[in-house]
């Protein structure tokens, strides 16, 4: 194989991949946040007592997790304005993603508050705590804990999914990937550096958040 | 003078199993009361019906002669909405067999947390009392412990200092020794032979035969959710009379 | 929403869809059959594998694994081109999706391999069973027991990753959705009823991996 490498070129736009990164990575933080709000509330759904909330949060992340995401990215940016909600890029991305995550933070935070013991539940009651007490300041934070690696791996592939933003030419890594690979012609170094770049970036987030897994950790 | 506590014709089922079948009891202030019965007797539950963390069909629990959970409307009887409840259970103060810890919060957070939440105190105020109780059942020095880092005898005693500065009128113990290694029991039942010197009103589930008889004013027999046998404890443990204590008994160690 | 002039032209459209669902069901297939086929390799490699072969393939693994999926099928699409092999759209895409199903199906064959207690290994030994005969008689009826569930949940996100195939221009579903739409205008039910016949599709998987797994479990 004949073949020029010549990185100067990629490199040259390093501050249009850097800008880029940086988008994903802010697209992927805020949607995890408004996706654990949400998550949350379907998660209580689900274990809820009342059927209809339960078929309701049923529903939502059945649906979702079974949905591409792709097609979700569309139908909001593109198919809501028809009903006259009509979003910037960005945020339709972020709105869509935010339901995205909530959907499989859901089934997260599910499986996480039923295995929390009873008793965390009753020592509240004894000692006169409501319901939505007992939530807000025993079981969402020990159940937060315990899940943390499982939503360490779905901010990692949230981010990773943000490279979808593309599609609706939202300005994140990949875009910009695009726009040099036609630009330069540079095809192979391109997509060596980009699939580099997220690659790196995964690693570094998974090592700061096992560093942040650590630090919460309850001392044994 | 009110009772501490009445309880009156007490029913309580789950699902086809009738596990209280009628119970009738009083504490006066200062009464240190030890429910015995071998398991499923309804000793436990007979406690969390106390504390309203179980519902019950018929009867009624006062303390200091305010009706608890329930409230009858007409023929009708309603559970009391849930702040209502909340309130009630802060009434009494209870230690659980499993500790119930609270596993992200230091021991003087774990004591604080309903100071400040349910009664609404003064982070500062919240902090002194839970210092000083927590000195009190000997945990002072491992105040900003957090549970995992504490012994199952040290996390009771927390647990214990924590439903107490509480400042309930009734406390209840159920089981507190049972889940605990044999060598750690010793200091967990001096927390609670401590507190009921000091005058506190008690209803405790119990194994531990020796410390019923020690610290009781009156021991309590129960057998298929009612009340075998009851009196002080030199007669439940010195002369007991139905055959069914006496079984009981000579299955206990002493 | 205008119920019925959708229907007339999803029924004007369907011969259109439904090849778009037939090229979507054909990608898929290829993807899953291809890409476990070599992910048991690539988990083998990762188990039994000489340190060496190990490394190439840890490698292998960890960068299709932290690379976005969208941005390894745009890679394919373009570089192979450059570098002489010459693959239709549709080629390249299968070709990324089969790599990213091996990465992901090799870390399930590698973990459930690692799970089996050595002991059994040992024993099978013990009676005189050659390293083969001893993975295809004790090891691997195992294995896939344990494998099934993650498996499936690995061939429904290859369904869901194949609309990503769209956007280099292969008419799957998606695409065809999407053509339909320019000629109809119709976004909001199009992408609806597109995420429909995802959502049914993934479904149809996911119950029908169940039914296996109640058949093959061992009671216990």
């Amino acid at each position: 194989m004949d073949y020029d490498f010549n990185f100067s070129v990629v490199w040259r736009n390093w501050d249009l991949l850097a800008q880029g990164l940086g988008l994903g990575l802010f697209l992927a933080v805020i949607s995890i946040g408004i996706g654990c709000g949400i998550g949350l509330i379907a998660a209580f759904g689900m274990l809820s007592r009342h059927r209809p909330a339960r078929l309701c949060a049923l529903v939502y992340v059945s649906a979702i997790r079974n949905t591409p995401i792709l097609v979700l990215i569309l139908f909001t940016y593109f198919a809501l304005p028809q009903m006259g909600i009509a979003l910037g890029k960005i945020s339709s991305f972020i709105v869509t993603m935010s339901i995205y995550a909530g959907a499989y933070l859901a089934e997260v935070f599910r499986s996480g508050l039923v295995a929390l013991p009873r008793g965390l539940r009753e020592a509240g009651l004894a000692i006169g705590l409501t319901e939505l007490r007992i939530k807000a300041y025993i079981i969402i934070p020990v159940m937060l804990r315990n899940v943390l690696p499982s939503l360490s791996n779905n901010f990692i592939s949230l981010f990773k999914d943000t490279s979808l933003a593309a599609a609706i030419a939202v300005p994140e890594l990949t875009y910009y990937a695009r726009k040099i690979n036609v630009e330069s012609f540079r095809v192979i170094e391109t997509w060596m550096v980009t699939s580099l770049i997220y690659v790196v970036a995964c690693y570094l987030i998974a090592a700061l958040l096992r560093r942040l897994e650590q630090h919460l950790a309850l001392p044994h | 003078m009110t009772p501490v506590l009445k309880i009156s014709n007490l029913h309580k089922r789950f699902g086809e199993v009738e596990v209280l079948k009628g119970i009738d009891l009083t504490l006066a202030k200062g009464d240190v009361v030890s429910l015995i019965g071998p398991s499923g007797s309804g000793t436990t539950t007979l406690l969390r019906c106390v504390n309203l963390l179980e519902d019950f069909e018929n009867g009624s629990v006062e303390i200091a002669g305010e009706a608890i959970g329930y409230r009858a409307a007409g023929e009708v009887r309603r559970r009391l909405p849930e702040r209502q409840i909340a309130r009630q259970r802060a009434m009494t103060g209870m230690a659980f067999q499993q500790f119930n810890r609270v596993p992200h919060m230091t021991a003087l957070r774990n004591v604080m947390l309903g100071l400040i939440k349910t009664k609404k105190m003064h982070r500062d105020e919240a902090r002194v009392i839970a210092e000083t109780w927590l000195d009190r059942v000997g945990m002072g020095q491992r105040k900003d412990h957090y549970p995992g880092q504490l012994s199952g005898g040290q996390q009771q005693r927390v647990a214990i200092a924590r439903a107490i500065a509480m400042n309930p009128q009734l406390m209840l113990f159920d089981e507190v020794t049972s889940a605990l290694d044999p060598e750690l029991v010793g200091e967990v039942l001096a927390v609670v032979r401590d507190l009921a010197a000091d005058g506190m009103t008690m209803l405790l589930v119990t194994h531990e035969m020796r410390f019923a008889r020690d610290v009781s004013s009156k021991v309590v027999f129960m057998h298929q959710g009612r009340i075998h046998e009851e009196g002080p404890p030199e007669q439940i443990f010195g002369a007991p009379r139905s055959e069914r204590l006496q079984g009981f008994l000579s299955n206990s160690t002493i | 929403m205008n119920f019925s002039l959708f229907l007339t032209d999803l029924w004007a459209a369907r011969m259109s869809l439904l090849s778009g669902l037939g090229e979507t069901v054909l990608i898929s297939v290829s993807a899953i059959v291809l890409g476990s086929l070599l992910g048991v390799l690539v988990g083998l490699a990762l188990t039994y594998g000489h340190w060496s072969l190990r490394f190439i393939v840890r490698i292998y693994s960890d960068f299709l694994r932290g690379t976005p999926v969208f941005v390894l099928i745009l890679a394919c699409f373009y570089v192979l081109s450059v570098v002489g092999l010459d693959l239709s759209a549709f080629q390249a895409g299968v070709l990324a999706l089969t790599m990213f199903c091996s990465s992901h199906v090799g870390e399930i064959v590698r973990g459930a391999l690692k799970a089996i207690p050595k002991g059994q290994t040992e024993a099978a030994k013990s009676v005189g069973l050659t390293f083969g005969q001893t993975f295809f008689s004790v090891l691997m009826p195992q294995a896939l027991r344990q494998i099934l569930p993650s498996w499936v949940n690995t061939a429904t996100e290859i369904v869901k990753a194949s609309t990503l195939l769209s956007i280099i221009g292969v008419v799957e579903l998606l695409l065809a959705t999407q053509q339909v739409i320019s000629r109809t205008y119709l976004s909001l039910e199009f992408y609806f009823f597109a995420g429909l016949v995802y959502f049914l599709l993934n479904f149809v998987i996911e119950q029908a991996g169940r039914a296996v797994e109640r058949r093959i479990s061992i009671p216990r």
